[in-house]
């Protein structure tokens, strides 16, 4: 064997030869290549068509024109594309993580983005478009006319950094969604007064929701779709890029993009631009991306937190009131009373909190229209009143029954005993449970972002999102949470103490 | 003349057991009558069910003019007559922890009777006063000792003026000195305000220095009554006999 190679070494067109062979092996696709690891890529099939959406014949797989795309990458690299299932707004996040080599999920090219991650070329240019309802087409043309007027998009886009600028200079109420979808039914439903999205989402609202809106024909702004990668992986990205340009000059985007129904001659034209200006590079990666800074967030964070400690104490005094009842009807109530208020405690109990929220939201709509804030309160209030009811039933039971016949024999009704004995000794014994309730309910009142409530949780992932780190935000919000929750925990103890020695 | 207390042919059945097995007893205005007997002759059922705590069976219950029938005790809203007429006192005095002394006695009044603040704060101070803890009016019950208490629960008892008050063995958390300045206090009121005092107790010294009349209750049936002298002295029934035995047995 050893006779071999030296005899190998020592033939120069044999070195060539072979040097070409592994070479080519290299450039081979990757299904006859064990050697080359998959492509991980990531992407939020929740998004849904045309960017990735979950395939109805084959529901494990996906498909779109995100999908098709990530395809043609990872073929060019010779690697077999595979799919990681990620929420949409934490895409950047967890390439940064690894948790993927590439991000893609109609993900838009901003200056942060490009300051923080290796991005690719953008591969599809999209226009942000204004929708509102049909009455409204000639007063709300353009964002400049809707001072004062609530307008929904998506959290974290550049649209909502446009909402925000809006806010500064016209007073427009920026609404906050997590997802594409309730943004168009809330506009037809009349809780928000337009929607600032891409011309894409928008177009696929309005089919979806066959009308109800029209979208206003002047753009309010470009914006084009990027892959996203690591910032070490700056040399994956160059690869991808390379692909990309020649899949754009072969016409193989232009098949993809129209299959799915969303190419134009505007997109014929930014491929144009994009294959004459090679190499295009970085050039859009400096234009003045802004830093976002503590002091530029802290107000909102301060802001957040106000409406985080205003929403927990109206849920909390709602849940009270609603529990006191609850518990008073399980435990003097007839069987059939009670027999409901079981039912009632064990769902409530039973089932999430975030099904709740969405079930009174959205789920309601139809016969009443809450606006965010109220449903928030009003479902984590009844939530939160099953918890508390069964600590006062519990606490109704303790109390002796001794204390409840002296109050009989000196005449007081069981109404009286109820209110003057019964229920204010129930109550010091329910106060150290209720403390810890009202604290875990601070921190559950988070979950009402996904109706659009901007919350101390929220605004901080928003900041992050921005600032690309959660340290900075991570701690400045775990801080407010516990300037909340730490003198309310003192003051339940000194309370305590007092009527224990009382 | 009706007494401040008459009980008629008392019977009280629970699950198999038959508690009370008819029992009669009367007790006068002014009068001071202890109700004796060993553990679970029925001394608690008696007050139980004349303070309308408890259904009783068969029988008649007639507290100073309202008078009780058998079945299910009724609803409150038909006791106030009773409710103003008869006053308990709890053995483990049963005061209001939530509440200071003064507001232990004027809750009744002003919730039940519908009296004033001021009016029954006044009559409060007066009992509390009269009972010698007006000093205490500001302490919570946790604060009281147990003799203080039991006259704070006694000021509650009178606030809305009964003319029958009963009391579940009042003795049995006091010291000797204690006893007898509760038997004087008793007393007092039984004479001055012309009450009926009915005192469940199973305190023989007690019975013999301060009750005016004893009733022995053995096994749910009255077996002997008389006033407290004579039948302390000279027992004629053997439970009689074992009860002061017992008693004498382990002071």
């Amino acid at each position: 064997m050893r006779g071999v190679i030296r005899r190998l070494r020592g033939s120069g067109a044999i070195l060539v030869l072979s040097t070409l062979l592994l070479a080519a092996c290299g450039r081979e696709p990757a299904s006859t290549d064990t050697a080359k690891p998959p492509l991980r890529w990531g992407g939020d099939a929740e998004g849904g068509a045309p960017f990735v959406e979950a395939d109805p014949a084959n529901p494990s797989a996906v498909r779109g024109f995100d999908v098709e795309i990530e395809g043609m990458i990872a073929r060019g690299l010779g690697r077999e594309p595979r799919f990681v299932q990620v929420a949409w707004a934490s895409i950047e996040q967890s390439v940064e993580r690894g948790d993927f080599d590439v991000g893609m999920s109609g993900l838009e090219d901003r200056p942060e983005l490009r300051a923080r991650h290796a991005v690719s070329i953008p591969y599809f240019e999209f226009h942000e478009v204004l929708a509102v309802r049909p009455e409204d087409r000639g007063r709300f043309r353009r964002l400049d006319d809707l001072a004062g007027r609530r307008v929904a998009t998506l959290g974290a886009t550049m649209a909502y950094s446009m909402l925000l600028d809006a806010q500064r200079r016209v007073g427009v109420v920026p609404v906050s969604y997590d997802d594409d979808v309730h943004p168009y039914t809330d506009l037809v439903a009349g809780r928000v007064d337009a929607v600032l999205l891409d011309n894409v989402i928008a177009d696929r609202s309005l089919k979806r929701t066959g009308g109800g809106f029209v979208i206003q024909p002047e753009p309010a702004a470009t914006g084009h779709y990027v892959a996203v990668f690591a910032k070490s992986n700056a040399a994956l990205r160059d690869s991808a890029n390379e692909v990309l340009r020649a899949r754009m000059r072969d016409g193989s985007l232009e098949q993809t993009f129209r299959r799915w129904g969303v190419w134009s001659d505007q997109q014929a034209r930014y491929f144009q631009r994009v294959l004459a200006a090679e190499p295009e590079g970085e050039t859009a990666a400096t234009s003045g991306a802004e830093r976002a800074t503590l002091a530029t967030y802290l107000p909102a964070l301060l802001r957040a937190a106000a409406i985080t400690l205003v929403l927990s104490c109206l849920a909390m005094a709602l849940a009270v009131a609603v529990g006191i009842a609850v518990a008073a009807g399980r435990v003097y109530g007839h069987p059939a009373l009670r027999a409901l208020l079981t039912v009632y405690v064990e769902v409530m109990r039973g089932t999430p909190v975030l099904l709740q929220l969405f079930v009174i939201y959205y789920g309601l709509s139809g016969v009443v229209r809450l606006p965010a804030f109220a449903a928030a309160v009003i479902g984590l209030g009844l939530n939160y009143a099953a918890y508390e009811s069964e600590i006062y039933r519990a606490a109704l039971l303790a109390i002796p029954r001794s204390q409840l016949e002296a109050g009989r024999t000196l005449g007081l009704s069981e109404g009286q005993i109820l209110r003057l004995v019964r229920g204010p000794q129930a109550l010091r014994l329910a106060l150290a449970p209720m403390t810890n309730d009202f604290v875990a309910l601070l921190k559950d009142s988070s979950l009402v972002s996904v109706i659009t409530v901007v919350e101390l949780t929220k605004q901080t992932a928003i900041y992050a999102t921005n600032v690309g780190s959660w340290v900075v935000p991570g701690i400045l919000c775990s801080l407010l949470y516990l300037a909340f929750s730490l003198p309310l925990s003192r003051f339940a103890r000194r309370l305590e103490r007092r009527w224990s020695t009382a | 003349m009706s007494g401040a207390l008459t009980v008629t042919g008392l019977r009280v059945v629970r699950g198999e057991r038959e508690i009370l097995r008819g029992v009669d007893l009367r007790v006068e205005p002014g009068e001071l009558c202890a109700l004796m007997g060993g553990s679970g002759a029925g001394k608690s059922t008696v007050l139980r069910s004349v303070a309308a705590l408890q259904p009783f069976e068969s029988g008649t219950i007639d507290a100073g003019g309202f008078v009780l029938q058998p079945g299910p005790v009724p609803r409150e809203s038909r006791l106030k007559e009773l409710r103003s007429r008869v006053g308990m006192v709890f053995q483990a005095h049963s005061l209001f922890e939530h509440l200071c002394a003064l507001d232990n006695v004027t809750l009744a009044p002003v919730h039940a009777l519908g009296w004033t603040r001021a009016k029954a704060k006044e009559v409060a101070l007066g009992l509390l006063e009269a009972l010698g803890v007006a000093h205490r009016a500001a302490a919570f019950p946790r604060e009281l000792s147990g003799g203080e208490a039991q006259r704070v629960a006694i000021a509650r008892a009178l606030a809305p003026n009964p003319m029958l008050l009963l009391m579940d063995e009042p003795t049995s958390a006091l010291d000797p000195a204690r006893r007898g300045a509760l038997g004087d206090t008793l007393c007092e009121l039984a004479r001055e305000g012309g009450r009926g005092l009915l005192i469940s107790t199973h305190d023989v010294e007690f019975a013999r220095g301060f009750c005016d009349r004893v009733v022995i209750l053995s096994d749910g049936v009255l077996v002997e009554e008389g006033p407290a002298a004579d039948v302390l002295e000279r027992p004629t029934h053997p439970a009689t006999r074992d009860l002061l035995q017992h008693r004498d047995a382990s002071p």
